[in-house]
């Protein structure tokens, strides 16, 4: 690659030409030495645009020591603990520039990350959301019921993970239906309705997984509601902690889902808001699977790499952020890759699993009484 | 009447229900027999050479070392146990309760110790052996005036125990100090609270330079000691570097952090979540200081930030699992302005300990409670950031 071109002050709009073009190419269509070769190209782009837009960014990756002209292997490239964005605004935008400002769900009442979008990074994210998704359930707009209440899309001027991953899945679906209220219980009216009006074609049922556990298939069963079966898919996401700690898994999660709506095909996501878009959805054989625009590396505490089937710590590669300095970063998620490029599903790139958050280790010394 | 306090209602590990107040004269012969038994039987039993700290609790306690600390003091004439100490444990340091214990003990008085309820496998091991000891029938009188408990955070428990107690002790967490305080105390009795402590390594570049091969990888060792043993979150291990000596020291300097690097990698064992977060802690503050950060370098075990000047509150960025400061001075005096009473131990290598001494005689804040050679921070002594902990758990009767 050449350094001058690297340069430019055009450089964002040759990331997102570059971009563009790419989304002609199929999500999953891409062997590994090609899909490495692209990744590490555009990232190159990407450290160099973001280092040029955004100082704070600057500061750390020349501090971690990142050599810019001669670092060109993917697992050396910078990457910035996603938790950095919650105590740091990071941007590689003009203030004017802003066009919405995404947040994390903060559930554990921490700070939450703060993620600067514009215009042109809506529009790829909505963009290749769709390729990435309608692999797995076709094109066509289904009826689409969102475990949810409304007014968690409706709340302006904040807009959390929730909002995020309805709104961006909402192109998806048609008469787009909630079936919570405002207190999260179920909308019994508005549920009989819908799997009345539908039982006869394919639908998209989309929500967070513990709500869509907690709120939805729990309740259903205990106050013993009986509905017609639905036919279709369902897609949730958003992390297992809370059916970990009911000891509920992924094939308990789908087999009472079959039997409670009757749809099948439940396909968990692994994605963050610091990433929008460039999601991982899992196959029909349990397998989260890379695209050709998001890479996965899991690593041993000391950073090194792990091998295949070693778990260790997630990071996550998108080439989607331009508007901020996300696109490679280390999350607090504990993974493993599981293969490359022969799920029996036939999508290429990497399989992988999530194993839920590293746990928290105390530290040991002289710093508190209170158990 | 003796007095005493009734304990019935909580979990009691050791010891018995009604504790007795205990007003003797310090160091004596009962109470360094039963340590000395006590570090006889942890020296017995094979599970404990597994842990080293409970290893170094055993050679603390044992006679020998018991009489070397007497001999430190040389008038305790008339001086008595003040009764009884109700003793807050920390919940993240092993065995600090048997520390805080055996000075109770050794200052003549009745304990009542609440121990952290983090399971700690060295902890039981103690638990187990004290509870054996207090089944002779010698030590009957220590089983009557000693308890160990154990309860989740209950005002009402710590209430009732600060309302009767002669001296309450509380181990550290600022937020705790401030807490348990809410809960009085009777007007005769005291408080020794140990806080939030930090703390500095002084070292000699040009000392440094000329040591040998094999004197360097002990310096390196003991510096690993001082430091990664506790996660480097004990209040006595350093967490910014003072050089003193030629700037251009440069090569030491790194040799030394080179090496200390290797010398964890092959000693510890990191953990996913402590990697994330001096990581993260890393980014964090470079972002922070980038205006004043001349150097640095990170690997996940040591991670190094080399300071052009040292902010006044310099102590509000210190981290810990291997997270180092370093500043060059050119003599003490460059550090005046950063000093807080936070300041507790001062580990210096090359560097003669008289001209440490007189800087901090000539100090007028309360900095510095400690100054000992590097590789000894972690050592406990009698006396404990400042608190000579005999004297100040005994009264002085006068008689002339």
């Amino acid at each position: 690659m050449h350094l001058e071109k690297l340069f430019t002050p055009k450089l964002r709009k040759t990331i997102l030409k570059r971009l563009n073009k790419l989304i002609d190419v199929h999500p999953f269509s891409l062997g590994r030495y090609k899909k490495r070769k692209n990744l590490q190209e555009e990232l190159k782009y990407l450290n160099e645009h973001h280092y040029n837009n955004c100082i704070d960014y600057k500061y750390i990756v020349d501090a971690i020591g990142y050599n810019r002209i001669k670092t060109n292997n993917l697992e050396q490239y910078p990457f910035l603990h996603v938790d950095i964005f919650k105590e740091y605004d990071l941007k590689s935008i003009k203030e004017n520039k802003i066009f919405k400002i995404m947040n994390s769900s903060g559930t554990s009442g921490a700070n939450t990350s703060k993620i600067y979008i514009d215009k042109e990074n809506a529009k790829i994210q909505t963009k290749i959301l769709k390729t990435i998704v309608s692999d797995f359930i076709g094109k066509s707009r289904m009826p689409m019921l969102i475990i949810d209440s409304e007014s968690t899309v409706k709340i302006r001027g904040k807009f959390s993970a929730r909002a995020a991953g309805i709104v961006g899945f909402s192109i998806f679906g048609k008469d787009h239906t909630f079936a919570l209220n405002d207190q999260l219980e179920l909308n019994v009216k508005v549920l009989k309705n819908f799997f009345q009006k539908y039982t006869k074609q394919s639908v998209l049922v989309f929500g967070f997984t513990y709500l869509i556990w907690e709120k939805f298939i729990e309740q259903l069963n205990r106050n013993n509601i009986k509905l017609p079966k639905l036919n279709g898919f369902l897609i949730h996401g958003g992390g297992w902690k809370k059916l970990i700690e009911k000891k509920i898994d992924n094939t308990t999660f789908k087999k009472k889902v079959e039997d409670t709506i009757g749809i099948e095909n439940s396909i968990n996501y692994y994605g963050m808001i610091e990433q929008t878009g460039s999601i991982y959805l899992e196959c029909k054989y349990g397998f989260l699977h890379t695209s050709i625009f998001s890479d996965i590396i899991i690593r041993r505490p000391d950073y090194s790499l792990c091998s295949q089937k070693e778990k260790g710590i997630v990071q996550t590669i998108s080439l989607l952020p331009t508007s901020y300095p996300g696109h490679n970063l280390i999350s607090d998620d504990l993974g493993e890759i599981i293969a490359e490029d022969n799920c029996k599903c036939g999508r290429l790139g990497k399989t992988f699993l999530i194993h839920g958050r590293i746990s928290k280790s105390e530290l040991r010394g002289c710093s508190d009484t209170i158990d | 009447m003796t007095r005493s306090i009734n304990i019935r209602n909580v979990k009691i590990i050791s010891g018995e229900d009604i504790i007795n107040a205990r007003h003797n004269p310090p160091f004596e012969k009962l109470v360094i027999s039963f340590l000395d038994d006590l570090s006889k039987d942890i020296r017995r039993l094979k599970d404990s050479s597994i842990y080293p700290d409970l290893i170094t609790f055993s050679f603390w306690c044992r006679k020998s070392n018991i009489n070397k600390l007497k001999m430190k003091y040389s008038n305790l004439k008339h001086r008595l146990g003040r009764g009884l100490i109700f003793h807050i444990a920390p919940s993240n340091v092993p065995l600090n309760f048997g520390y805080t214990f055996i000075f109770g003990l050794l200052s003549g008085n009745a304990n009542i110790i609440k121990i952290p309820s983090n399971y700690f496998p060295q902890n039981e091991i103690l638990i187990y052996l004290i509870n054996h000891l207090f089944k002779k029938e010698k030590y009957q009188e220590l089983k009557k005036t000693n308890a160990f408990l154990q309860y989740p955070q209950k005002n009402s428990i710590t209430k009732y125990l600060s309302s009767a107690c002669d001296v309450r002790i509380i181990w550290g967490g600022d937020s705790t100090i401030e807490k348990i305080r809410s809960f009085p105390i009777p007007i005769r009795s005291m408080d020794l609270s140990f806080a939030d402590r930090v703390s500095v390594c002084l070292i000699d570049s040009d000392q440094l330079k000329i040591q040998n091969e094999s004197s360097l990888d002990r310096l390196i060792k003991l510096f690993f000691n001082d430091t990664f043993i506790m996660d480097q979150n004990a209040c006595s291990s350093p967490k910014l570097i003072l050089w003193r000596g030629k700037s251009k020291n440069v090569r030491i300097k790194n040799r030394f952090w080179e090496k200390l690097s290797d010398y964890a990698k092959n000693k510890i064992e990191l953990d996913f979540s402590i990697a994330n977060r001096k990581y993260l802690k890393f980014c964090e503050t470079i972002l922070q200081l980038k205006n004043i950060i001349k150097f640095q370098s990170y690997d996940n075990f040591i991670s190094r930030l080399s300071l052009e000047s040292l902010p006044k509150d310099i102590d509000k960025y210190f981290g810990n699992s291997g997270f180092f400061f370093e500043y060059d001075i050119k003599n003490l005096n460059d550090i005046n302005h950063i000093l807080n009473p936070k300041y507790q131990t001062m580990t210096y290598f090359g560097v003669e300990k008289e001209i440490i001494v007189s800087f901090i005689e000539k100090l007028n804040v309360n900095a510095f409670d400690r100054v000992v050679p590097l590789g000894s921070a972690l050592e406990i002594e009698l006396t404990w950031d400042g608190y000579d902990m005999i004297r100040s758990l005994t009264r002085q009767v006068t008689i002339y």
